[in-house]
């Protein structure tokens, strides 16, 4: 016996709502950096989910495609907050407008 | 094999190339850059020589044509071309670089290598806008004169450069995109960027008038053609001289040899249809200029706005579009080009005694002064209002009479008005800073020409008598191209005309259309 | 006549020889060129002369191609030259009063730091001058009319640090402009029409092509009128030539009196047959001559400046040529242009002649007089030129005056006549008005500063040289057992004219009778003038008041140039002012800088939404996913 798919599906929902609402209300980069990494894997439960259910690998390979390129952004962003935090001494994004028009 | 168009429009880029290697200190590398600069800018002198002899007499159409796929993609070609058209513009752009180059009192204190570099860039933007016969190659000229003439009025201007040289970029910019898009649409429809090729082809009338209008946007930005000047009094002010007399007397040509080039070519139809109204503009400029340039206080102003007004008669010419007044409006654009260089160079002169100009009040009784200057003066002066015996006369006087014949009466009848308003500009000018008592406080500064300044006006001078009295190798050499260029005009409209009202006797229509285009 | 070239060339090297080198040459090289150049162009076209008295009179035209000038489609203007009787009479008169004048500018301008360059455009003058007389087609004419004017505005403000000086010479050069608006424009007309601007073509043509009477004819000779009633000087456009005094008196007598101003006179004599086949300009042409005749004369009686008497009488007797040739009589009009130009170069330099003995300029007549003694010959020569101005026989002005007064009552116009003879009345006074303020009373002059002398013989032999000319010139009208020389030299030019007097009205006055009257005209004036001026008659003091208003009016020249100030320098300052400031800088540069300041504004409001919040960009970005979402669900 499966658990139905659409049960993966609004668990996928949640994770990406709640990391949604964490990139939007906390202003620590690294909490930030913690939700956008739960939106991306909520992403990924989907696929895996459709990809189970339609029985399509491609599904899962994408998967794979997310994990590396979030591996490879995760190192980029975690260098530049320590970047920032070493000229402005803070992790807060909103200390840190200076492309501000 | 590079021909001898390829090599003339390429060898000041080339210039340019040298000069950018050039390192060592600054002075000395300054010293180099002057060299090289005035040394490839005679090299092109010569070359542009050696073309007028090669130039076939009596051979209307396109001469040493060079042909090259750029981009086969897209089927764009390297292709230039000489006609008589054209090749006055390419032999007053060469004659008057290497005398610019050669202006010792310009006062260009910083980086003079890059603006060497510009000014020969400049050329070879000139060169190829005046020899192109491929739309997309053309463009890229034309583009390619905007940047080092920006440069050459923001980086040596004077007070308010940044604003002149913004304005003056825009401007152009903003209108020369429309150009782009038309000849886009060009290639969409016809699968091709060649002028030569596009020569025969029908489109539609609404696209037609379309596309001429934008294609007729940047050259009337361009030349100027009022109302679109409010660029020009800034630019010819704030512009450093040699910018100044590159805008004037060849930039602004640009601008009328596109409407020359493309208009009747591309646009037969919409170009005729526009006629009256093109010819109102330009009758307004001719006016307009001289009205105003009669109370302006600042030389360079005044000039600025006579220089609308006279751009305005050969844009006259070119939209009158009879033998006589395009044939005098190919001779008028080397005419003017000539005289308003030799004014901007005296006026170069004085700014250099007097640390920048004054007002033209603060002047008065020059001529007492500097005979010199004030004789040099007073022939630029009667050459701008068009005096018999310069070469003002021989084009201004076939562009109203070529006007006029073409029964555009009340417009070469209003337009010869200026005879008398450039009068009494320039006559005011002329009492305002030559005549008059002398002011003391002058004396000092107010040196008289050197024989070697002589020396370098005097060119200019021997031109503009040489064609005021004997304009027949120019002519000779203009007059079958501009009449070419007129019966192809009134054969595509013909054939339109027949196209587009089908009668069952299309030797009635044709007639018809003939008489049309006789009135 | 091959030669004929040489007479053009002559003073064109003269004038480049001096313009280019004359300031390292010495004085007395600089007037040998000069002169010289223009003496040997007079012995040239003496030359000329006699080669075409040698042919029959009816082959009695050359023309001589130099080169190609214009040439582009279907205009072909060349450069080439025309002498027939016409253009040879004013060769004459230009190379040999020229050349008088010249030799007179040697002692007048001796003094002058700017001497080489005086002469050099003299000479340039000489050339433009002869250009126009020489052209064979109305647009080389017209290069040589322009030149003329150039040379002019070069000359009148010869002293240019003079304001005045200045002024009038760019006051000069625009209004003839005015009229050379129309003379351009009747160009266009005659090429439009004719599709050549040779005069042979023209004229040949002319009769088939235009209607008599109709609307082109009349338009082309009235244009090419306002051409001539800007160079000579006619109403409206006469304010020009008082103001031109300015210039060195030499070049008065030359330019402003014997040759250029004429040039109108000899352009409708030249373009006759068009004239002809125009009535209603020919009756334009005379009634504009003789109303300027008339009202020139009248600002002549008033004036206190020698030169401007002067100028006003030139005004005056261009306009009796108009008349001339207004009424056909194209031979008289020529005949009183040779003898105004021999009278006139006179009255010029001999009032040349006194302001050099009061030592300069001095022009103003009330500080003049009792001058008789000290410069008698002077003062004869210009007694001789007035007489002559005023119509007394012997002298050239008798005939000359008489002959087109006569011809304009044959003409059966009598209202043209009257005023005409009016005019010769005011002549005689003004004329001989000057000659007694001058040269007769007491000394109004600083006797303690001013010594008056006589002039050196380099400026009394022109003066003798003219004088006699004054005296004998009338020879070359005498009709006495078929011997008429100057009418019969120009006949065949002007063959084709309808011949005045042969028309059928009726004389109501005999010749003789009308000669007498002419004379008596002159006798009145002359008679007037010695009472008021000679014998000190005064008028009653009731009289003198009734004619306060009209001398006023007089004096001030009937505010024509304030009228003119009012009327066009005024409103086209404004309007240039207005164009300048409010519409150019202010509406077109405020549109296009309006163009930049609205894409400014644009960019403004929209800065506002890049807050350089990290958090807020991901809101945004949430919005618009939800925004498609949306869009794709309501779909």
């Amino acid at each position: 016996m499966s658990v139905p798919v659409v049960n993966y599906l609004v668990l996928s929902a949640v994770l990406f709502a709640v990391g949604t609402l964490g990139v939007l209300s906390r202003r620590n980069a690294l909490i930030l950096f913690m939700s956008i990494e739960l939106m991306l894997n909520a992403v990924n439960l989907a696929f895996i989910a459709f990809a189970r259910q339609w029985g399509d690998m491609a599904g899962q390979v994408i998967v794979f495609f997310v994990l590396v390129v979030a591996a490879a952004e995760v190192v980029v962003g975690l260098a530049i907050i320590i970047n920032i935090f070493r000229t402005r001494e803070t992790v807060d994004v909103d200390d840190v407008d200076r492309l501000r028009g | 094999m590079i021909g001898t168009l390829t090599a003339l429009i390429f060898l000041p880029a080339l210039g340019a190339l040298a000069i950018a290697l050039l390192r060592g200190d600054r002075d000395r590398a300054d010293a180099q850059a002057r060299r090289v600069a005035l040394t490839f800018s005679f090299l092109t002198l010569l070359l542009g020589l050696w073309l007028l002899g090669r130039f076939e007499l009596g051979e209307p159409g396109m001469q040493l044509l060079e042909r090259a796929s750029w981009i086969p993609a897209l089927n764009v070609q390297y292709l230039v071309g000489v006609d008589g058209i054209s090749l006055f513009l390419v032999l007053l752009t060469v004659v008057l670089v290497p005398l610019l180059l050669l202006v010792p009192w310009e006062p260009v204190r910083e980086n003079y290598r890059l603006y060497a570099a510009m000014v020969l860039l400049l050329e070879t933007g000139l060169l190829g806008v005046f020899l192109a016969l491929d739309l997309v190659l053309f463009y890229v000229f034309w583009e390619a004169m905007l940047i080092p003439m920006y440069f050459l009025i923001g980086v040596w201007g004077g007070e308010r450069r940044g604003y002149a040289a913004m304005k003056f970029f825009l401007y152009t910019m903003a209108t020369s995109v429309l150009m782009l898009v038309a000849i886009i649409v060009l290639y969409v429809q016809f699968g091709t960027f060649d002028l030569l090729a596009l020569q025969g082809t029908a489109m539609a009338p609404a696209r037609e008038l379309w596309l001429f209008l934008a294609f007729a946007a940047a050259f009337a930005v361009k030349t100027p053609l009022w109302p679109f000047h409010s660029w020009l009094p800034d630019a010819y002010r704030e512009a450093p001289v040699v910018g100044t007399v590159l805008m004037a007397a060849l930039m602004s040509k640009a601008g009328l040899y596109g409407f020359l080039r493309f208009g009747p070519t591309l646009f037969p139809n919409a170009f005729g249809e526009m006629i009256p109204y093109l010819l109102a503009l330009a009758l307004v400029g001719v006016l307009y200029g001289a009205l105003v340039a009669v109370v302006q206080g600042d030389l360079k102003r005044m000039v600025a706005y006579s220089s609308l007004s006279h751009v305005g008669l050969v844009a006259m010419g070119v939209f009158a579009m009879s033998a006589l007044s395009l044939a005098g409006a190919v001779l008028q654009m080397i005419s003017h080009g000539l005289v308003i260089a030799g004014v901007f160079l005296l006026l170069a002169l004085l700014a250099e005694r007097f640390g920048g100009l004054r007002p033209m009040d603060a002047y008065g009784g020059l001529m007492h002064f500097m005979p010199r200057l004030g004789a040099l003066a007073l022939i630029f002066v009667f050459a701008n209002v068009a005096l018999p015996g310069t070469s003002n006369f021989v084009g201004e006087f076939l562009i109203l009479v070529g006007t006029f014949v073409a029964e555009y009466r009340v417009y070469a009848i209003l337009g010869a008005f200026v005879a008398v308003l450039s009068a009494i500009y320039m006559l005011w000018m002329t009492q305002r800073v030559f005549h008059n008592p002398p002011r003391e406080e002058l004396r000092d500064r107010a040196r008289d020409l050197t024989a070697k300044e002589v020396a370098l006006l005097a060119p200019l001078v021997l031109l503009v008598f040489w064609i005021g009295i004997y304009p027949k190798p120019l002519l000779q050499r203009i007059e079958p191209s501009t009449e070419m260029l007129l019966l192809n005009a009134q054969a595509r409209v013909e054939q339109t005309l027949g196209i587009a009202d089908p009668a069952p006797d299309l030797e009635d229509t044709l007639t018809q259309a003939q008489k049309e285009e006789g009135r | 006549m091959e030669f004929v070239w040489v007479v053009l060339i002559l003073p064109l090297v003269g004038a480049l020889i001096n313009g280019l080198l004359g300031r390292r040459m010495s004085k007395r090289a600089v007037s040998g060129v000069a002169c010289g150049s223009v003496g040997v162009a007079f012995l040239f076209a003496v030359n000329a002369l006699l080669g075409l008295l040698r042919l029959p009179p009816e082959e009695r035209v050359f023309t001589q191609t130099l080169f190609d000038w214009i040439v582009a489609g279907g205009l072909s203007a060349k450069f080439s030259l025309l002498l027939d009787p016409l253009s040879a009479v004013m060769l004459l008169v230009v190379t040999g009063v020229g050349f008088l004048i010249h030799l007179y500018s040697v002692g007048y301008m001796g003094e002058d730091r700017d001497y080489s360059r005086y002469f050099s455009w003299l000479n340039l003058f000489t050339f433009s001058m002869l250009l126009l007389v020489l052209a064979d087609n109305f647009l080389l004419l017209f290069v040589g009319w322009e030149l003329v004017g150039l040379c002019s505005y070069l000359l009148i403000g010869f002293w240019f640090t003079k304001p005045s000086a200045a002024s009038a010479a760019k006051k000069a050069f625009v209004v003839t402009r005015v009229g050379d608006f129309g003379f351009m424009i009747g160009l266009f007309l005659i090429f439009a029409t004719f599709g050549t601007f040779d005069y042979f073509r023209v004229f040949e043509e002319a009769p088939q092509v235009l209607a008599y009477g109709g609307a082109l004819a009349t338009g082309i000779t009235l244009l090419l009128f306002a051409g001539a009633v800007g160079k000579s000087a006619q109403i409206p456009l006469y304010v020009w030539l008082p103001d031109a005094m300015e210039g060195p008196t030499p070049v008065s007598a030359l330019i402003h009196a014997a040759t250029m101003v004429t040039a109108g006179v000899y352009l409708i004599a030249r373009a006759y047959v068009l004239y002809e086949l125009a009535p209603v300009s020919m009756a334009v042409v005379a009634a504009i001559g003789v109303a300027t005749a008339f009202f020139a004369a009248t600002m002549a009686l008033v004036t206190h400046d020698i030169k401007r008497m002067l100028a006003y009488s030139t005004i005056s007797q261009l306009g009796y040529m108009f008349l001339a040739t207004g009424v056909g009589a194209y031979a008289a009009g020529m005949f009183h242009l040779v003898s105004h130009a021999f009278m006139k170069a006179l009255l010029f330099l001999s009032a040349g002649s006194v302001m050099h003995a009061l030592g300069g300029e001095e022009t103003d007549m009330r500080r003049m007089g009792g001058l008789r003694t000290k410069l008698p010959y002077t003062s004869t020569v210009f007694l001789l030129g007035s007489l002559g101005l005023s119509g007394i026989p012997p002298l050239v002005g008798f005939f000359s005056k008489d002959l087109i007064l006569e011809e304009t009552f044959l003409s059966g116009n009598t209202t043209l006549w009257l005023v005409g003879l009016a005019a010769a009345v005011l002549t005689a006074f003004y004329m001989l008005r000057g000659h007694f303020l001058t040269f007769y009373g007491k000394p109004r002059y600083d006797e303690t500063k001013v010594h008056p002398h006589e002039s050196p013989p380099v400026m009394l032999w022109p003066l003798f040289a003219l004088a006699a000319l004054t005296v004998f010139g009338g020879i070359l009208w005498i009709s006495f057992l078929n011997f008429a020389p100057f009418e019969k030299f120009l006949e065949p030019v002007f063959e084709g004219a309808r011949l005045v007097g042969e028309e059928e009205h009726p004389a109501a006055l005999s010749t003789g009778m009308l000669v007498l009257l002419s004379v008596l005209a002159a006798g009145v004036g002359i008679g007037i003038a010695w009472l008021v001026y000679l014998r000190g008659v005064t008028v009653g003091e009731g009289l003198r008041r009734a004619f306060r208003p009209l001398y006023t009016l007089l004096y001030n020249r009937y505010y024509v140039d304030e009228l003119y100030t009012a009327l066009f320098v005024v409103p086209g300052r404004r309007l240039s002012e207005f164009l300048a400031g409010s519409f150019d800088q202010g509406l077109l540069n405020g549109i296009v800088n309006g163009v930049g300041r609205l894409v400014d504004a644009l960019g403004g409001a929209l800065r506002r939404v890049e807050s350089g919040y990290i958090r807020a960009y991901a809101a945004w970005m949430l919005v618009g996913a939800l925004a498609i979402l949306i869009y794709l669900y309501l779909r």
